[in-house]
């Protein structure tokens, strides 16, 4: 039960099209832990990772998950190329439709880009992060961890901590970990915090110490360097103070909860060295682990989808 | 040549009534109201729908000189005649800007192209970068109606009240765009909780209220007179009201989109929705369709801003604001008379009444002398808008595949038919 086109987001899927993709990727976990680690699920088909924006961790995620499915996989750094030059968005798809792509994965630094992408091409598309919008396979890998580590994914209190206002990951978390029923908290200075984010049904706290209290699940966001200097809050050492997750802070969670971080981490501003290191409470290396999962099975779900509309083309054309 | 409509409803937004009437024209001018046909002239049968004062837009963008691809004086002149626009008034944001005597004299010679009235709005500032003002004196002259940066705010406050100051001696109408530049900066969305959720760059409504209360407070200082082009959310009404209280000179606008969407619209980052100030609350467009049915908002206009297809055509705030509307203000005002917010009367006060006499002109009126601009018109004419059919040479209308209602069957200018079949 997984019928979209595209993943552009986590907002149109429902619960049972998310439990589908991550009951897959419970397959790849295993698969990715054994020695041979090939599968011919997309053999044959190509895969263009279009990245408009600087990333290494995501991109060799998706190039990694493509490649252990059997994908011809290109990865195209856009920041230094036509896009320099003046071509637009829609021409830069339009080129690479004429290639016959059968997945394209795509990072945007705006808002609503990968939607309009996917638009105008004919292959399946994946979000890969558009600006402050989404980024569904970071949800899906989170809810994939969280599962795992605590047994289920839904009635867990969850705080989401940090630049809240800025973050495509905890706005995709949101809406997957709203639409399994959790209960949700945003922690985080009110200059970071977005306006309106009371009416999205969660709690919001500019103390990170209520917010913490009882929580099952701490999801730490990172700080961009460059909103720390005087513009959104005073310094990284008053950010650390009041919204650093150290040891103390901690302690007023639930006391078995887990600690996550999306990556890449800034140790001594949004989170203590030694918390993440931290086998027993740190889940980060795991999120990495379900992330080449998840865009497998992410990847693997598109593949089927688009198959099978191609073949009923097909059979359209010869009926 | 002597013209007779017979069997008309008359909207007068003077008297603030509709009647069941005939109307005589003469030589251009309204002759007679309620008369008989005179002996010799030309029959128009009207069928009983509506005629009324052709409508005045404030604040049309037009490509001349320097987008001529996204609207000629031509083009816009034929999507006015086709909309029931009988006067534009041209904005001064053009490349370059109507800053000078020269430039508004070419920007009038082309202006002749037009089938309707085209009257000019010249810039405030030198180039509109708000460090020098304009020759306002030599533009006055040369025919500039009023003067305004369009939504680029002048954001030095000792410049634009020195801008006031001058003006008021001439006694030239300022348009300010009520905004605080920095709080809005790179803005594409009002703040909430759409904007938050689909990650666009937003700001606060406040940002409107802090710009106006900034350019009332140097009304009152200078006694300037002054108009606020786009009154768009409730919290700038109460100001707005005092100002009126205290008997200084301002009257205020604001525009058909903001009076008919609202922040929702924008659903999956359609950029034919993205405007400056950007579209907002339920709440606000209630609030402001109130306050132009009290009064406290004098004009609606359409901001008709032609953008070609590649200024859309990007990710929402990357992409061009504004709409063209020359030719859908009417139709889409027939939303907010069908819905029953306000009255053909009040809509024609705002539409065509108000903004002539803010500015000088004499349209706007059905009384004997006044110019024969007229639109014959059925409100209830239903159609779907295919933006294809638009005779502007930009295509940009948020209304694209809308069930709208209200069809312009006849537009004159001066006595002149401009659009209609002649029937």
């Amino acid at each position: 039960m997984f019928r979209a086109r595209h993943l552009l987001g986590i907002e149109p899927l429902a619960p049972a099209e998310i439990t589908t993709l991550l009951d897959l990727a419970e397959t790849y976990v295993d698969l990715n832990r054994r020695t041979v680690k090939h599968s011919d699920a997309l053999a044959g088909m190509t895969q263009i990772n279009m990245f408009f924006e600087n990333s290494t961790r995501t991109q060799s995620s998706f190039e990694l998950a493509g490649k252990r499915l059997g994908a011809d996989v290109m990865n195209m750094s856009m920041q230094n190329s036509s896009v320099k030059k003046g071509e637009t968005l829609i021409d830069t798809a339009m080129t690479l439709n004429a290639m016959h792509p059968d997945l394209l994965v795509v990072r945007h630094p705006q808002s609503g880009a990968v939607d309009l992408l996917a638009q105008k091409v004919n292959c399946a598309v994946l979000n890969a992060g558009d600006g402050r919008h989404e980024h569904p396979t970071q949800a899906l890998l989170d809810g994939l961890t969280i599962r795992r580590a605590k047994g289920r994914l839904h009635r867990l209190t969850v705080a989401i901590c940090g630049d809240i206002a800025h973050s495509r990951v905890a706005r995709s978390n949101l809406f997957l970990l709203g639409k399994m029923e959790n209960r949700l908290r945003l922690v985080g200075p009110a200059t970071l915090m977005p306006a309106g984010a009371r009416d999205w049904g969660c709690e919001v706290y500019e103390d990170m110490r209520e917010g913490l209290k009882g929580a099952d699940v701490v999801m730490m966001l990172r700080l961009q360097k460059e909103r720390m200097d005087g513009g959104f809050i005073p310094s990284e050492r008053e950010y650390y103070h009041r919204w650093g997750l150290d040891a103390e802070k901690l302690a007023l969670a639930a006391p078995d909860a887990i600690v996550m971080h999306p990556g890449p981490m800034n140790r001594g501003v949004e989170i203590d060295g030694t918390i993440a290191d931290d086998i027993n409470r740190s889940v980060i290396q795991d999120q990495v682990e379900m992330g080449v999962a998840v865009r497998m099975a992410a990847m693997d779900l598109l593949a089927r989808n688009l198959r099978a509309e191609r073949g009923a083309k097909a059979s359209e054309m010869m009926a | 040549m002597i013209l007779h409509f017979q069997n008309a409803r008359l909207i007068d937004p003077e008297a603030q009534a509709v009647e069941e009437t005939t109307l005589t024209i003469r030589d251009g001018r309204i002759d007679a109201v309620g008369a008989e046909a005179p002996e010799g002239a030309e029959l128009i049968d009207c069928n009983g729908k509506y005629l009324a004062p052709g409508l005045v837009d404030w604040g049309v963008k037009i490509g001349e000189p320097g987008e001529r691809h996204k609207e000629s004086f031509r083009s816009a002149g034929l999507a006015a005649a086709a909309g029931g626009v009988t006067t534009v008034i041209a904005r001064p944001d053009t490349m370059p800007p109507i800053d000078t005597p020269e430039s508004l004299e070419f920007a009038t010679r082309r202006a002749a192209d037009a089938p309707v009235n085209i009257r000019h709005m010249a810039s405030l500032t030198r180039a509109r970068e708000g460090r020098e003002m304009v020759e306002m004196s030599f533009l006055q002259d040369a025919g500039a109606v009023a003067f305004t940066d369009g939504v680029r705010v002048v954001a030095d406050t000792r410049l634009m009240s020195r801008c006031m100051t001058y003006a008021r001696g001439l006694n030239a109408l300022i348009v300010g765009h009520p905004q605080e530049p920095l709080l809005s900066k790179g803005a594409a969305a009002t703040s909430g909780k759409f904007a938050s959720l689909y990650g666009l760059p937003a700001v606060s409504p406040m940002a409107e209220v802090m710009g106006l209360d900034r350019d009332l407070s140097l009304v009152a200082m200078t006694g300037s007179r002054y108009h606020a082009d786009q009154i768009t959310v409730a919290a700038s009404l109460p100001a707005l009201k005092r100002a009126r209280e205290a008997g200084l000179d301002v009257t205020a606008g604001t525009s058909i989109h903001h009076l008919t969407l609202n922040e929702f619209d924008v659903g999956d980052y359609r950029t034919f929705f993205r405007f400056t100030p950007p579209l907002r609350s339920e709440d606000d467009r209630l609030a402001i369709i109130e306050a132009v049915a009290e009064g406290v908002i004098d004009v609606i206009a359409s901001f008709h801003t032609p953008q070609d297809e590649e200024s859309k055509r990007l990710p929402f705030a990357e992409a061009a604001p504004g709409a063209v509307g020359l030719q859908t203000l009417l139709p889409a005002a027939m939303r907010l008379y069908h819905s029953g917010g306000l009255s053909l009367s009040q809509l024609w006060r705002a539409m065509s009444l108000n903004p002539a006499k803010r500015l000088g002109l004499e349209a706007g009126r059905v009384g004997i002398g006044a110019p024969a601009d007229l639109v014959l018109f059925n409100p209830n004419a239903p159609f779907i808008m295919d933006r294809f059919t638009l005779l502007s040479k930009s295509k940009n209308t948020p209304f694209d595949g809308a069930r709208m209602q209200g069809r312009v069957l006849g537009t004159w200018v001066a006595g002149r038919r401009v659009f209609g079949d002649p029937a």
